[in-house]
């Protein structure tokens, strides 16, 4: 390119109408934004149900009162949901991993992996709870552990066989000429999955994976069916006694409000290796 | 003198479709042998018979003298004294150049990492590649990427090293940088085994060329006996079409 280049007039042209295109555009969604925005208020706060709505869902009074017990609860759920996760990432992707081996000593060891996520993909959650909660205790034996953990093993195992599922979609993902690649490099097959493999696969199941640690967090409050009060338990026995909905939207907000770190550093770690890696981040 | 490699009568069928058919070929050391032969002929399916990334189903293959199609062997072990490249540059996409390169030395051959990766920077400087090291692989261009999966090959200082196809990936302006350096290869008297369909730079750079067709090795020789002055029929019609195409 010449030092002295200057746009020509057509491109000049160009550039400012491409300019009041994109002004145009933002004009307009914000209007339609706005306009859609006022609509809903409207129709929501004129209808003639509002202050009965607003009095049982909304009440601040409330909200301030139920939010210490709340919280605790929250508390439970954010512990849980923490040794959840990581007992149900571990299974999965153990579980993930034996379902690959090929050589014919694995077979009982894949068979059994191959029927647990057959068979806990299948089972409701409830169910699995319940038997291990209620069931195992009922046992009496000893050392039972408490019903805390009994419960968040139900979670871990019926977690487990979903993630072992997305696990194997990201190891089957990964071309099998990697694999060539890094076995003929003398690389063992150990050495091949841990370096090469598992790298590549995890990048690209992150955002489902993320997807099921999300329904996690709302599945471990169903805990509290065999006893242990969490967020919405708590939020419930509050409603029991004020006949207000209000704990149950303080609740709920506050599990978005945990869903929210989750999915942003999620979605930052996979743009972040994208960009490096591709070209397209170069310019 | 033994010879680096020496395939016997080695066979190998894909369901019921015979590839490779009682193929017999030794390369001495610092030889460089191609194959060439039309698409199908075996030329892949021997270099990967050869590394241990398919089993044969008869016959043997020798390394300096040992059995490697004996069941028993450790292919990790054989395969860290072959390099292998491919077509389609097979690098990893997580792993910046020099991760790439020091990844074996590091892991296999258990090299201490600053020694692995002074290595790997004296090859890449060599290669002219020095300031790609810390780029990712699909930030290179095809014929950067090839010359890096060499090199990654050359780290373990194989005995022997496998070229297949090296160059059909590549955009033609880009093919001579990296039959530049397989000719360096050949004057620092690496042992190759290479399947090329680059007649012109075949008969620069074989010692021996061998013509395969249905999984035989139809005809061999030097270079300009096989290129230039064909026996066989077959091989006649075979290079024809390069003729045709002003490809040799």
């Amino acid at each position: 390119m010449p030092e002295d280049y200057r746009p020509s007039a057509l491109h000049r042209d160009r550039i400012a109408y491409r300019r009041r295109q994109t002004v145009r555009s933002v004009a307009v969604a914000a209007a339609s934004t706005l306009v859609l925005g006022v609509v809903l208020v409207v129709t929501v706060t004129g209808a003639p149900g509002w202050e009965r709505v607003r009095a049982s869902f909304l009440d601040a009074s409330v909200a301030r009162d139920a939010l210490p017990d709340v919280l605790r609860g929250l508390w439970l759920n954010v512990r849980l949901l923490v040794f959840c996760a990581l007992g149900a990432l571990a299974v999965g992707l153990g579980t993930a991993l034996l379902r690959t081996l090929r050589p014919a000593v694995f077979f009982p060891l894949r068979a059994l992996a191959t029927s647990y996520t057959y068979v806990f993909r299948g089972a409701p959650l409830i169910i699995v709870l319940y038997l291990l909660t209620f069931g195992v205790p009922g046992l009496r034996l000893r050392g039972t552990p408490p019903v805390l953990v009994l419960g968040g093993a139900a979670l871990v195992i019926t977690y487990g066989a979903y993630l072992a599922e997305v696990f194997r979609a990201g190891i089957e993902s990964v071309h099998p000429s990697q694999r060539a690649a890094a076995r003929s490099l003398g690389l063992t097959y150990r050495q091949t999955m841990r370096h090469v493999v598992l790298p590549q696969a995890l990048r690209r199941v992150a955002p489902p994976l993320l997807n099921d640690l999300v329904a996690l967090q709302k599945d471990v409050g169903l805990i509290s069916l065999a006893g242990p009060i969490d967020a919405i338990r708590a939020a419930q026995i509050q409603t029991a006694t004020s006949y207000n909905y209000t704990p149950y939207v303080l609740a709920g907000a506050l599990f978005v409000l945990l869903a929210l770190p989750l999915v942003a550093v999620t979605d930052w770690v996979t743009v972040r290796a994208a960009r490096r890696q591709s070209a397209e981040g170069t310019a | 003198m033994t010879p680096v490699l020496s395939c016997v009568d080695v066979r190998k069928e894909f369901r019921g479709t015979v590839v490779l058919r009682e193929l017999s070929l030794d390369v001495a050391e610092h030889e460089v042998v191609v194959l060439v032969g039309a698409s199908g002929s075996g030329k892949s399916t021997l270099l990967r018979c050869v590394n241990l990334l398919e089993t044969v189903d008869d016959g043997t293959i020798h390394l300096d003298g040992a059995h490697i199609t004996d069941p028993r062997v450790n292919p990790d072990r054989v395969r860290q004294r072959i390099g292998i490249v491919f077509q389609s540059f097979n690098l990893f996409p997580h792993l910046t150049v020099l991760d790439n390169i020091t990844l074996a030395p590091r892991k296999v051959h258990r090299v201490p990492a600053d020694e692995a990766r002074s290595r790997a920077m004296a090859l890449l400087d060599r290669m002219g590649l020095a300031q790609k090291a810390t780029e990712y692989p699909d930030r290179l261009s095809g014929g950067q990427q090839q010359r890096a999966a060499i090199i990654r090959a050359l780290v373990n200082t194989p005995r022997l090293l496998l070229l297949d196809e090296v160059t059909s990936a590549l955009d033609p302006e880009l093919v001579g940088e990296v039959l530049a350096m397989i000719r360096d290869l050949k004057g620092e008297g690496m042992t190759m085994l290479i399947a090329t369909h680059e007649m012109g730079f075949a008969r620069q750079v074989a010692d021996r060329v061998c013509f395969l067709d249905r999984g035989q090795i139809l005809e061999q020789g030097r270079p300009e006996q096989v290129l230039g002055a064909p026996q066989e029929p077959r091989t006649r019609q075979f290079l024809q079409r390069f003729i045709e195409a002003g490809r040799l």
